[in-house]
């Protein structure tokens, strides 16, 4: 674990992996630090932002000591089921780029077990890691300017439903019509960190 | 919101009808908390110092939501009789024609107009209405995040925001004297980091050697800066990481963004320093042209 200052309004702490991401993102949850507004969990990271008059070095020792056990909490999530039309137009693409056929890749994507790691890029984005690495593909090279709202992509070690419609450079798969965010719904997010999802394939 | 509003006719209602917004206009608050972990950014007032001047001014709670203006030309009519206040940027202010002074308190009777022209120097005015701006709440701030496209609907001309009930207390004063905003060149306190180590020595020394302008591609997401480019000690991409405001973020042609109130919850650049929170005000009011020189903070 390392530990950066983002002048006096945050703590960016460096961990080894996803999974200490999200060991240190429950602890968080569960435990709050005082002073810290907000926790933000990303790929390898995660950013507690400070109250204004907090200092960050007591902050950054409080948060050294927090043990970080190396397992995915399997206690924490609810599982959801996204149905997907796996006619995305990058589908060829993926199968390409993982020598898997335009079939397998389905198969590999509803056949994978899904964790929502950390959310970001637009409310509700949730970035999901999975259990098959042959699944991990490059960006696009350049992005699109128009994602359709409910594309289902690729990118990185990680898929993602997009909320809305949106520029993106994800790699599309397919799309489905589950609704990701919902302002009137309690949570509006269906994809939180720590929610386990599955892909199911809609004719 | 719309042409009718709850209570028409009935005198304790009050509300403000926007007749133009100039360049830009939204409603802002202190911003959302504890949101991040979905991707919901804080958002809230680019300037929180004019912001929070301004409902000290009325006797408002912290918090209550104000109109944040870009440049001037935002109109308003007063439906029922409201107190109000402008901070911030200096914009001329005329009050049905007459001229009025900002960090003032200002009394409007029913039907009176209130005008902002465009401010000399400064960026971002603010107008706060006594009992506060009070349109519906989106996950507990009525702030606009252009951003994420969450939060109250931007006004547009003909819109009337409700006004909330006034506070229990009163004004103490009339007039604060306060040091005028904005200017042709700003200094910044940042301190070096996160990701430092991720540029060489001529660029850290570049950064806070030479003189950065505010470009018009500017926002509430982040000022855009043109000056020395920073030029990067390694190849690679860093993962998304999440960001913070006053964040100077640097993509790869090496001129940095200075992330504002509506920054991104995360980012995929890495960020070669963080402006000091006292000195996020300032670099609100930094409209396009500004020169900005960034000092190292607590210095060497």
């Amino acid at each position: 674990m390392r530990v950066l200052k983002c002048a006096d309004t945050g703590v960016l702490v460096e961990v080894a992996d996803l999974a200490q991401v999200i060991a240190l993102g429950a602890a968080l949850e569960a435990d709050p630090l005082p002073g810290v507004t907000d926790v933000v969990p990303a790929a390898r990271t995660v950013l507690l932002r400070l109250e204004p008059g907090t200092d960050p070095a007591g902050v950054a020792a409080a948060v050294t000591g927090i043990p970080l056990s190396a397992e995915i909490s399997q206690s924490a999530g609810e599982t959801v089921t996204i149905p997907v039309h796996y006619d995305g137009e990058d589908l060829d693409d993926i199968a390409g780029l993982t020598g898997l056929s335009p079939r397998e890749v389905v198969r590999a994507h509803t056949s994978a077990t899904w964790t929502v790691a950390f959310c970001g890029f637009a409310p509700g984005f949730g970035y999901m890691v999975g259990d098959d690495p042959r699944l991990h593909v490059p960006r696009r090279g350049e992005a699109r300017t128009r994602v359709p709202q409910g594309s289902v992509a690729l990118a990185g070690e990680f898929t993602g439903v997009y909320p809305r419609s949106s520029p993106g450079g994800w790699q599309l798969l397919g799309r489905t019509d589950a609704v990701i965010w919902d302002l009137d719904r309690n949570p509006p997010g269906l994809l939180r960190p720590g929610v386990r999802v599955r892909f199911e394939e809609v004719a | 919101m719309g042409e009718a509003f709850p209570g028409r006719g009935d005198r304790t209602v009050t509300a403000l009808e926007v007749l133009a917004t100039g360049p830009m206009t939204t409603v802002q608050d202190t911003g959302r908390f504890g949101h991040a972990a979905l991707g919901v950014g804080r958002s809230g007032a680019a300037d929180p110092d004019s912001y929070a001047l301004a409902n000290r001014l009325l006797a408002n709670p912290l918090g209550a939501a104000a109109l944040e203006t870009t440049l001037g030309g935002l109109r308003v009519r007063a439906h029922g009789a409201v107190t109000v206040a402008v901070t911030g940027a200096e914009a001329p202010v005329w009050v049905n024609g007459r001229g009025a002074a900002v960090n003032e308190v200002l009394h409007l009777p029913d039907g009176a107009e209130l005008a902002l022209g465009a401010p000399a120097r400064g960026l971002r005015s603010y107008l706060a209405v006594r009992g506060g701006v009070a349109v519906p709440p989106v996950l507990g701030s009525r702030s606009t995040d252009v951003l994420a496209g969450l939060g109250p609907a931007v006004p547009r001309a003909g819109d009337v925001l409700p006004v909330g009930p006034a506070p229990s207390t009163f004004p103490h004063l009339d007039h604060v004297p306060v040091r005028a905003v904005g200017g042709g060149r700003v200094e910044l306190r940042v301190e070096l980091g996160p990701r430092e180590d991720w540029f060489t020595e001529r660029a850290l020394e570049a950064l806070l050697s030479g003189d950065y302008e505010v470009t018009s591609r500017s926002d509430r997401v982040g000022a855009r800066l043109a000056g020395p480019t920073l030029e990067r000690a390694r190849e690679g991409e860093l993962p998304s990481e999440g960001m913070v405001a006053g964040a100077l973020q640097v993509p790869p042609g090496g001129e940095p963004v200075l992330f504002l109130a509506d920054h991104p919850v995360t980012g995929g650049y890495p960020v070669v320093a963080v402006v000091r929170s006292a000195d996020l005000p300032k670099a609100a009011q930094a409209r396009p042209g500004t020169r900005i020189r960034f000092v190292l903070w607590p210095g060497v």
